[in-house]
């Protein structure tokens, strides 16, 4: 699996994710800075990591959602690769249009850093091959805006579509139907705030988070 | 040239008395202008200059094998090994953040964060010890939400996880709140960066945020009481600006790989004043600096603006010649301001030039020799009275079901659930535990890292308060099995003018002294914050002496560290260190005192560094042997709250025989911990004493389910803060 991080000013867990895509494929990820305006040839998956990108000022994300480098994350998740965006990197994909929605202040205004149960909606995709559907996972969360919402139509629409990736066993942090990561329409793009990459080695006490990854390699090879 | 004419109460205004202004015209040999005055006054406030404490400081041990950098520099820096370095220190943002608590806090956070990667180091974790006034006082909620948010909104956003503290809850702290942050970061023991300036003609360069008129005389505010218009100093609050700082440290630790660096320093209180003058004195050099080149925020600034600034998110260097372009191609990249604002001289002068003119010339040597240095009267605090007539308790179960709510033991899981302590994905002790424990990226090895204090026995008696803070953080550490290292300390008191206070600083310096030899606990780095008491209440009310301790130590292996949730049914527990059956529980100063009975007399119990030692060794070396299950220290509520936190954390209750009165229950006893294994006192017991108190298993503790210790324990945090916690 050829994979690349996305580095924003900004950004705080890209080594997170380069060490959990390093350990689980074997090979080293690019890490790609934001002034980019190409990506290396013949990638499997592009990951856009948590954080603060440009501080969250303005809107989170809606800044890093306009980098040069967001153009050629477009243009290849439209040729079909796998993009994964990982609490700022849900949101930057929700405010670069890749993902429906958008990622609203907690309901309580507070930060919220915290193991979650988790609840897998979908098991067809290549991210979440590795769970079975209906499956309980603990990942932990660590954001100040993971407050999902759409209007209604499109709400139904991603329960129809089984895009709804994974929910939130209970509120944490007012997400509409507690939606905690969904699909784009193609299912090539998944957008979650859960951190999947603190979850993937003894240290962290479960390993819940490392059967995305490994779902990821053994779809993307 | 600033022509203002130096009157008695311009000298006034800056904070500086009639004889200290005596010692500028000495070491000026002429009048000095606006500018020079401004800088006198910053760097002999009490805050840089540590005018009242120095002589008192340096009787705390500050040597070891372990020691690579000792108190002077940045942060103080410690060997761990593999030619790998923890580089730590502890500092106060007390009155900036009672004046205005979110950027009060954190601007907190990120000056402690640039002391540390100034020196090289990747931070790796933030921690805290935060003091609050009564929860019930009407500025409280305000304060205790904008420092927690503040703390989490710098941290949070820089991407260093904040995996601890410790909180308490007084009414001496209603004027004055006490925010003291902690930075470890790790470098390798060759790129340890210092700040001595050297090379004459070497450029200095000035990095990151531009300068603005904010903070100008923030190290003049610390050094003083609050007045009844301690509102109208807002002004003199810092703005932070996590995200520049994130940049800030990226920046800085890319040129750091390089060899282009001579020294470096940030710009902490007094900004660009106590920088450049500490660059250029430790390194008995001049310096040069062009006003006009400073990047400045605003329009119209004069150097006596920009001198006094304290804008945050800045950072001084003395480049190696040639060197400019390739560094300023680095913060360039990450979009930080680069200017060669001077040179240094061999004139051991500071000369500031501002639109062609020199506006100050000051002799460096004088400034730092003619500092004026105290040695204010003092005068010890009285032995505290036996406690007498000691009341008994008629309910153990009612009485710890009410403590396990009370402010200072109910859970904080409020306060640290709005803090990432996850980020870097090797934190592998969370908060909640005695201490937390972060992985060295990359390796098998544990930094423990914890901080404490108790400030009611540092007022009871500060020599064995100051003895106990050293002697806690030790028990913490050994607790998850860390040996411990070294010491940082935040030594927060009132105000030192007065007889009585000197008598806590000097006996709690005192105190920590013994403490630090006795355990092998050097003290590498530290923050004096004086002055902390208010006429604001309405009271004049002093702080409780609280010279908070932040101590590492050091885990071989990481997963080797103990927790202190009980792992099973049916394990014995233990107590290691007393014994139940002497009936000693000691009572005076204790939270179950003051708690259940609003009394705050007696003395506080003693601590046996000996003893002290002799458990902690035996405890680390049952949890490296693998003996013990789960580890936990006893400090405040005694034995039977020690027991609770164990059993609440896993979920498991206790059987516990031989717990009947208040004081084996409460008493707030030293030197000890309850463990849980099978056969523990058979196995070795190095002299220490080691007694079966009890079986894991049910759901109660002392009659009282753990869904009702729980519930008392969750909820004082969320029904203080709730209605209205986001609103700060």
């Amino acid at each position: 699996m050829k994979s690349a991080v996305i580095v924003f000013p900004g950004s705080n867990c890209n080594r997170d994710l380069q060490v959990a895509l390093r350990d689980v494929s074997g090979q080293e990820p690019a890490m790609i800075w934001h002034r980019e305006t190409a990506l290396p040839e013949g990638l499997d998956l592009i990951a856009v990591p948590g954080g603060f990108s440009y501080g969250d000022y303005l809107r989170s994300g809606a800044m890093a959602a306009r980098s040069p480098v967001m153009r050629a994350v477009k243009d290849a998740a439209h040729k079909g690769v796998s993009v994964l965006g990982i609490c700022n990197g849900f949101q930057i994909l929700t405010e670069a249009g890749m993902l429906p929605g958008a990622l609203m202040r907690n309901a309580n205004l507070s930060f919220v850093c915290r193991d979650v149960d988790l609840k897998v909606e979908n098991s067809q995709s290549a991210f979440t091959s590795r769970y079975e559907a209906g499956e309980e996972i603990v990942i932990p969360v660590a954001h100040h805006d993971g407050n999902y919402t759409a209007d209604e139509e499109t709400l139904d629409r991603l329960e129809g579509e089984g895009r709804v990736a994974f929910r939130y066993n209970c509120a944490v942090n007012g997400s509409k139907r507690n939606i905690a990561g969904i699909l784009n329409e193609a299912g090539n793009v998944l957008g979650m705030m859960p951190h999947p990459e603190r979850m993937i080695e003894r240290a962290h006490g479960r390993t819940d988070g490392r059967r995305l990854f490994e779902g990821l390699l053994e779809a993307l090879g | 040239m600033t022509q203002s004419p130096i009157t008695p109460e311009v000298v006034a205004e800056h904070g500086l008395s009639p004889e200290e202004y005596e010692r500028v015209l000495h070491a000026m040999e002429r009048q000095p202008n606006l500018t020079e005055l401004g800088i006198f006054s910053v760097m002999w406030s009490e805050h840089c200059s540590y005018k009242s404490s120095r002589i008192h400081l340096k009787r705390l041990p500050t040597t070891g094998p372990q020691v690579i950098c000792g108190p002077g520099e940045n942060a103080g820096v410690v060997d761990i090994g593999d030619g790998q370095a923890a580089i730590f220190k502890m500092e106060s943002h007390n009155h900036p953040s009672y004046i205005e608590p979110y950027q009060g806090a954190a601007t907190g956070v990120g000056g402690i964060l640039r002391d540390v990667f100034t020196m090289g180091a990747r931070p790796i974790a933030n921690m805290n010890s935060l003091r609050f006034g009564r929860p019930d006082h009407p500025k409280m909620r305000h304060l205790i939400a904008g420092v927690v948010h503040g703390i989490g909104g710098y941290g949070n956003c820089v991407g260093v996880p904040t995996v601890g503290g410790e909180v308490n809850f007084h009414k001496a702290y209603d004027g004055n709140i006490l925010v003291n942050a902690m930075t470890v970061g790790i470098a390798d023991t060759d790129k340890i960066f210092y700040s001595a300036a050297s090379g004459v003609g070497n450029p200095i360069v000035y990095v990151g945020s531009k300068t603005g008129r904010d903070g100008i005389h923030g190290a003049t505010m610390a050094s003083a009481d609050f007045g009844e218009d301690s509102e109208e100093k807002r002004p003199t609050v810092q703005v932070g600006d996590p995200f520049t700082e994130k940049l800030l440290i990226e920046a800085c630790l890319e040129l750091m790989a390089s060899d282009a660096i001579v020294a470096i320093q940030d710009m902490g209180a007094a900004g660009l004043t106590s920088s450049s003058v500490e660059m250029a004195s430790k390194g008995g050099v001049g310096i040069e600096l062009v006003m006009d080149d400073v990047p400045q925020r605003e329009e119209g600034m004069t150097p006596y603006e920009m001198m006094l600034s304290e804008s945050q998110e800045r950072m001084l260097m003395v480049l190696k010649p040639g060197r400019e372009d390739f560094a300023k191609a680095i913060f360039e990249k990450w979009e930080l301001d680069f200017a060669v604002i001077g040179h240094v001289t061999n004139t051991g002068r500071m000369v500031l030039k501002w639109k062609g003119d020199v506006v100050a010339d000051i002799p460096l040597a004088p400034l730092a020799d003619e500092a004026p240095l105290y040695d204010r009267p003092h005068v010890p605090t009285p032995k505290p009275a036996p406690l007498a007539n000691v009341p008994e308790s008629t309910d153990i179960g009612a009485d710890l079901l009410k403590l396990m709510g009370t402010p200072d033991l109910a859970s904080r899981r409020w306060i640290w659930e709005q803090y990432d302590h996850m980020v870097g994905a090797d934190t592998v002790q969370r908060p909640g535990g005695d201490a937390a424990v972060v992985r060295v990226h990359g390796t098998q090895k544990g930094l423990a890292i914890t901080t404490d204090c108790t400030p009611r026995y540092c007022f009871a008696d500060p020599v064995e308060g100051g003895k106990q803070a050293i002697a806690e953080a030790w028990r913490n550490l050994s607790a998850v099995g860390a040996k411990p290292l070294a010491v940082t300390n935040c030594l927060n008191f009132a105000n030192p003018q007065r007889p009585e206070i000197m008598g806590q600083i000097v006996g709690c310096l005192e105190g920590m002294s013994e403490a630090c030899r006795a355990l092998d606990m050097p003290i590498v780095s530290g923050n004096v914050s004086l002055y902390n008491e208010s006429k604001a209440t309405g009271g004049g009310s002093a702080i409780l002496p609280t010279p908070a301790i932040g101590a590492i130590g050091l885990l071989p292996d990481w997963s080797e560290s103990a927790t202190l949730a009980f792992k099973g049914e049916g394990e014995g527990i233990y107590l290691i260190g007393g014994t139940v059956s002497e009936r000693a529980g000691h009572l005076g100063q204790s939270l179950w005192l003051r708690e259940l009975h609003g009394r705050e007399d007696g003395p506080p119990p003693p601590v046996n560094l000996d003893r002290e030692k002799a458990a902690g060794d035996l405890v680390r070396q049952l949890i490296a042997d693998g003996k013990v299950t789960a580890v936990h220290d006893v400090s405040d509520g005694g034995l039977l709250v020690a027991v609770t936190e164990m059993a609440l954390a896993a979920g498991i209750g206790a059987e516990l025989g031989a717990i009947t009165d208040a004081a084996a229950a409460f008493g707030e006893d030293q030197g000890r911990y309850v463990v849980t294994g099978d056969d523990i006192d058979r196995a070795y017991t190095m002299g220490v004493p080691i007694t079966r108190i009890g079986t894991t298993g049910g759901n109660e503790v002392a009659g009282i389910s753990l869904d009702s210790l729980r519930s008392a324990h969750e909820a004082f945090f969320p029904k203080l803060m709730g209605a209205d916690a986001a609103l700060a």
